[in-house]
Order: C-alpha cells, then structure tokens, then sequence
C-alpha cells in the first residue's frame, strides 16, 4: 500500500540576496512560510516545481519540502526548514531581524 | 610578508573583471544557474541556508593589520559587521548580496586578497602553522613553502577539474599545529645534512571516511619538491575515482590502490615532471623567502615581569594564552575568538579593527589566523604584553581560555550550512558556559573539543580529544561522541563512544566525561588525553552511559579510578 502523501511547499533561495522564498498560489515568491502553496497531491507538486524552475531569473535551486497546514498557513515539518523560516540560532539575523 | 607583484595585481584584476561579468551574466538571465554555479565557487561564493557566503582565503592564515582592517570594512560595507575565521584560515561573510560580490572581491583585491580556490575541485587555501616564523622550536618558517605551493597552485591548468578538491597543509615544528597528517598532502619541513626539505605524507583527511595521512617519503628536497607535489596530483588526477564524489579524494585513492603502488607511480612521474622545472621556482622561493625575513626584534621587556607578578589575572591570561616565542624578549600572543557563549571563529568589524590596530602598532605589523579559530600577534613584545591585554579585555578579547574546554572548534553547523545536518554553534557555546559556571576549565587543564555540524567534519571532530559529530536522526538533532582524537604530530582518529545524544542532553554528556576524567586522572598533569591513553574508553563510556554500563565496564572504570 502506498505511502501517505505528505504535502508540500516549494521552496528556494532568491538569485539577487539568497534568502528563503516560497512559492505562492500565484506563482509568485514569498518570504514567508506561512503564505506559501500546500501542496496536497504529488502530480500538483510535480506541476509547481517545474513552474517554480521555470522562474531561474528569480529563484536558486527549487525542491519540495514537507510541511502541514497550520493555524496561520503551511508550517514547516523538518528541522531543516524551520530554522530556513527564521535564521541563525546564534544571532538576530536572517528573517528574525526587526 | 609576501608582497604582491604587478603580475599578481594585474592576474587579480583581470579575475574579478571576469567574475564581475559573469555576476552581471546570471543577474540578466544570460547564464542558467547550472552554467553560472561552477564559476561563482571558483571564485569562493556559496549560496548557503540563509544567504550567499563568500568565503576569502588568508594564505597560511598569515596577514597584516591594512588587511584585517579591509576585511573589517568589508564586513561593515557588505555583511553584517563580523567575519567568521573557519577552520582552513580563512574568513567567510555569511550575507553578502550578489551583487556587491565583486565590489567585495576588488576591495580584497586592493590589499592582495581573494577568494579564488576557496572552493571546487581544485588545491585549496594552502594552510600553515599559525606559530610560523614565531615559534621558539620551529625547523624552518613554512610560509615561503607554502607561499610557492600557493602560486605555484593557483590557476594551475592541469588541475581545475581535481576528482574532488584538495587541501595542503606545511608545519615547520615538529609539534605540528598544521593537523598535516589530516591532510591530502601533509608537508613537515625538516633538515637533512643542512638541506632543506620535506617529509611528504598523503592521504590524510577527515569528512566520512576519516584517515590519518601515510608517508610518501620521508625526504624531499626543496628544489625538487614542487616537481613531487606535481607528480602527486597529476597521479591523483588520472587515478582518482570520479565515479562516486565520496570515494574521490586521494584518501580513497591511496587506501584502494595502496601507499606502495600509489609511490612507484609518483616516483615514475616525477622523472618528466622534475625535467620540465628550469629552476625558475626555486629563483622565485629564494624572493619569496626574503619577504618572510623575521622583522628586527627590539630587546627588553620592560615591567612585564612586576605587572606578571603582581596580577593574577593577568598572569593567568598570560600563562593560558602565550607561547614561546623564538625571541626571549617576545611572546606569541593567541587571543581567544571563544569568549564563553560567542560563537567560535566570529569577529566583529571592531574587534578586527583593534586587532589590525595592535598588530600596527605593538607587533611588526603581523596577525595569524589558527585553524582552531583564534587570531594570534606572532612577534609580540613582552613589554607590551600588558597594554595589549588591557586593550583586548576592553574589547571582550580578553579570555585566558586557549586550549581548554571552551576552545572549542566548531563549524558554522545547520545554523547557517546548506550540508549541515545539524546545529554546532549553540552547542559550542552552551558547553563553553557550562564549563564558565562550573569555573572547571583551568582545573581541567589542556582538552580539545571539537564539532561538526555533519559528516563533512569541517570542525575537526574525529581529532578532537572529545569529538561531536550532529547528525539527522529520523528528524531530529543527534549528537555523536568520539573520544581519545588527537590532531598532533601522531594523529589518531577518535573512537566513537556508543548511541548519541539529544541536543540537550549532550551538554550534560560532556561534563560527565569530564567530571570522570577529573575523577580518574592519576594526578593534574596528566592530561585528558594521557588519562584516555592510559585506562582506554571504558571508564568514559561509562560516565556517558550510566544507565547501561554492564558490571563488566563498571569494574573497568574502578580498576582505572584505583589505578
């Protein structure tokens, strides 16, 4: 029996100054997590990562993360991802700066 | 120190125009990112978790203050106002946007720095020890060696395309601080009937298949050792697998074909190879070596020796931080980049400008970069010791803490790494003040902590006396632990201990291990490591694993407390 699907958000660097985006319904990038595309079907999450590669003026190495519906939107499921929301542990930099 | 001819201004310039366009390239979509990625990592730019990282080489971690003091402003201008020294020498900037990078490559170019070969499969940043010229025992400075293998590797045609890349270290000192045998070519420079030369080891490395480098020979000779290191690669290159990334450096390739077969071809290589050598190198090493002149030391050492006695912290400062120094007069001066909490290896644009500063003006103008992440005044005068020291604790520099619990090396880890596989930063810090708390550390005496973030093993962790290794596991942070690592002159490969740990239990681990060594050392000069040497790991695996020592190991570690 085949696995569960675990949904998924595209996910990226951008080209310009290298931070975390996401990929949005739209087919726009977005610095927060919480505004991206959850991914519920694998063929879809085929669809947008290709869509995602397509847009190499904008975004560095596209790739499926796994993530869950939140309170707020898609949250992070792996170590990994959740600190590529915030930043460092060791400063205030990244997406944690005011 | 090594000054840049019209030919290396000129080489750097054309470089960065180059690396400029290619930016410009990619920002106008001319470029893919499969076309683009191969030509920034040649130029030392990743793109990391976060953000791009530059990483800039610091040749055998040797500079000047008008160096530190550009990589200051670098840091002010383009980053975040601090630097991070790794554990190769070099200086990264975790948040550089890309376009300013060449803006950044041509400000290090003004004062005869780059970032070319700090990545790839090519001969990286040639590393030395960080006591060079200085140290009180050394054989010979290593830096003209390593100064000659840096040009001599720069841009080489031959070897752009290595199976994977590939890292010279150069000691002088028979204690060797240069980790040479962790290497994948170990260069110790040594004397034969008054000749210079080399004892050439290879295959050496750590990453996932950890390895203590073998003798190729025992003795190259100066004028034929850059022909040697030539037939070395050029062997490796045609003989290096390039069919899996993991068993491609020479380490694999040494220990698949055996150091035996790996010499006869050197040995057959180096015939045409040493042919093709007119002496132009050896011309070039005798200019080379005149700019490594030792600067003209001063005598005296004014009220050091009152302040020394009367001081206790500055005395303690003194006796954890200085070295011998070849000069009875001088001192070398390691200052702590380890302050109990910071992150190992960072400096802030301030710090750097102090350093630069005290270099100018108290120290012959020279500043060393450690692999163990410190930052060293190589030709202090004592005399000045206790202005410098004033000057330093006033800058959060002034942490008598050198090769102790806190010193610890640590990679920048999954806090900032794209290969990380979990964090090494906090760890470091949350062990260096629980090591502060306990006031310990002094009592503990010498111990070499060392993290990785990964398999990769940039923090040197299998030659740590007590290695962290952080790995993935099922989705959550796990520590491992290696014990009984030595990265000296007879480098060990530490053994693992067991199951790891939690993130938040490997804090506790350490000081268990360290309470066990404090319990069942035979008396204070015996060191963490001769303790390890001397009971073997039974004692400390039990102290790690308390719960589920057998009685076996539990009478072991009885056996060595009554011992």
């Amino acid at each position: 029996m085949p696995r569960p699907f675990t949904p998924k958000v595209v996910t990226a660097n951008a080209l310009l100054e290298g931070d975390v985006i996401y990929l949005t319904t739209q087919g726009h990038w977005t610095r927060n997590h919480n505004e991206a595309d959850l991914i519920e079907d694998p063929a879809t999450a085929e669809i947008r990562l290709l869509e995602a590669q397509a847009l190499a003026h904008e975004a560095v190495g596209p790739y499926l993360a796994d993530a869950t519906p939140g309170k707020d939107g898609p949250e992070p499921i792996h170590f990994r991802e959740a600190f590529r929301t915030r930043g460092p542990s060791n400063y205030v930099h990244g997406k944690q700066e005011p | 120190m090594y000054a840049y001819s019209d030919f290396d201004r000129d080489f750097l310039a054309e470089r960065n125009a180059q690396f400029r366009a290619q930016v410009e390239r990619r920002i106008d979509g001319a470029l893919t990112e499969d076309e683009f990625k191969p030509l920034r990592l040649m130029n030392g730019l990743y793109l990391q978790l976060h953000a791009y990282m530059l990483r800039v080489a610091i040749p055998y971690g040797t500079l000047s203050g008008g160096q530190m003091r550009q990589l200051a402003m670098i840091a002010d201008r383009w980053d975040k106002g601090y630097g991070h020294f790794t554990t190769r020498q070099n200086i990264q900037y975790n948040w550089p946007a890309l376009r300013d990078v060449p803006d950044m490559l041509d400000a290090l170019g003004e004062v005869g720095m780059h970032a070319i070969q700090t990545s790839g499969n090519t001969i990286r940043n040639v590393t030395a020890d960080h006591f060079a010229g200085a140290a009180a025992e050394e054989v010979a400075d290593p830096r003209p060696v390593a100064e000659l293998i840096r040009q001599w590797s720069t841009d080489h045609p031959e070897f752009q395309f290595l199976p994977r890349k590939f890292k010279v270290a150069v000691t002088g000192s028979a204690q060797d601080r240069a980790v040479t045998a962790a290497h994948d070519i170990g260069l110790r420079l040594v004397l034969r009937d008054s000749q210079l030369g080399a004892t050439v080891l290879v295959g050496g490395g750590l990453g996932r298949t950890p390895m203590i480098g073998k003798v190729l020979t025992d003795f190259v000779a100066l004028p034929d050792l850059l022909p040697y290191l030539e037939a070395v690669v050029a062997v490796y290159n045609l003989l290096g697998r390039r069919d899996n990334k993991y068993k491609a450096r020479i380490k694999i390739t040494v220990h698949e074909n055996g150091i035996d077969e790996i010499r006869r071809l050197v040995d057959a290589e180096f015939v045409p190879r040493r042919a093709a050598f007119n002496g132009a190198d050896m011309a070039l090493y005798t200019k080379i070596a005149a700019d490594f002149a030792a600067p003209d030391f001063i005598t005296g050492t004014g009220d050091f020796a009152a302040h020394y006695a009367d001081d206790p912290i500055f005395r303690s400062f003194i006796d954890t931080n200085v070295a011998p120094h070849r000069h009875p007069d001088y001192a070398i001066l390691t200052v702590s980049l380890k302050a109990h909490g910071a992150t190992p290896g960072d400096a802030s644009s301030d710090q750097m400008r102090l350093l630069a500063e005290l270099a100018e003006t108290y120290a012959h103008d020279e500043l060393r970069i450690s692999h163990e992440q410190n930052v060293i005044l190589p030709h202090l005068p004592k005399r000045h010791l206790r202005t410098v020291f004033d000057a330093l604790s006033d800058a959060g520099l002034g942490t008598a803490n050198i090769g102790l619990a806190s010193d610890i090396i640590a990679c920048p880890g999954m806090d900032y790494c794209a290969l990380a596989t979990a964090r090494s930063i906090p760890v470091a810090q949350e062990i260096a003040v629980r090591f502060e708390e306990l006031k310990l550390e002094h009592e503990v005496g010498p111990l070499k902590i060392k993290i990785s973030g990964c398999i990769n093993a940039c923090g040197h962790h299998h030659v740590g006396h007590i290695g962290i290794l952080g790995l993935d596991r099922a989705g959550v942070e796990n520590y491992q632990i290696t014990l009984g690592g030595d990265g000296g002159p007879d480098a060990v490969i530490g053994e693992r201990a067991g199951p790891g740990f939690a993130y938040d239990e490997v804090v506790d681990a350490i000081e268990r291990l360290v309470r066990a060594y404090l319990d069942i050392r035979e008396n204070a000069q015996e060191t963490f490591l001769d303790t390890y040497k001397r009971t073997g790991a039974a004692p400390f695996k039990a102290a790690l694993y308390p719960e589920t020592a057998s009685p076996r190991t539990n009478q072991q570690a009885d056996k060595a407390h009554a011992a």
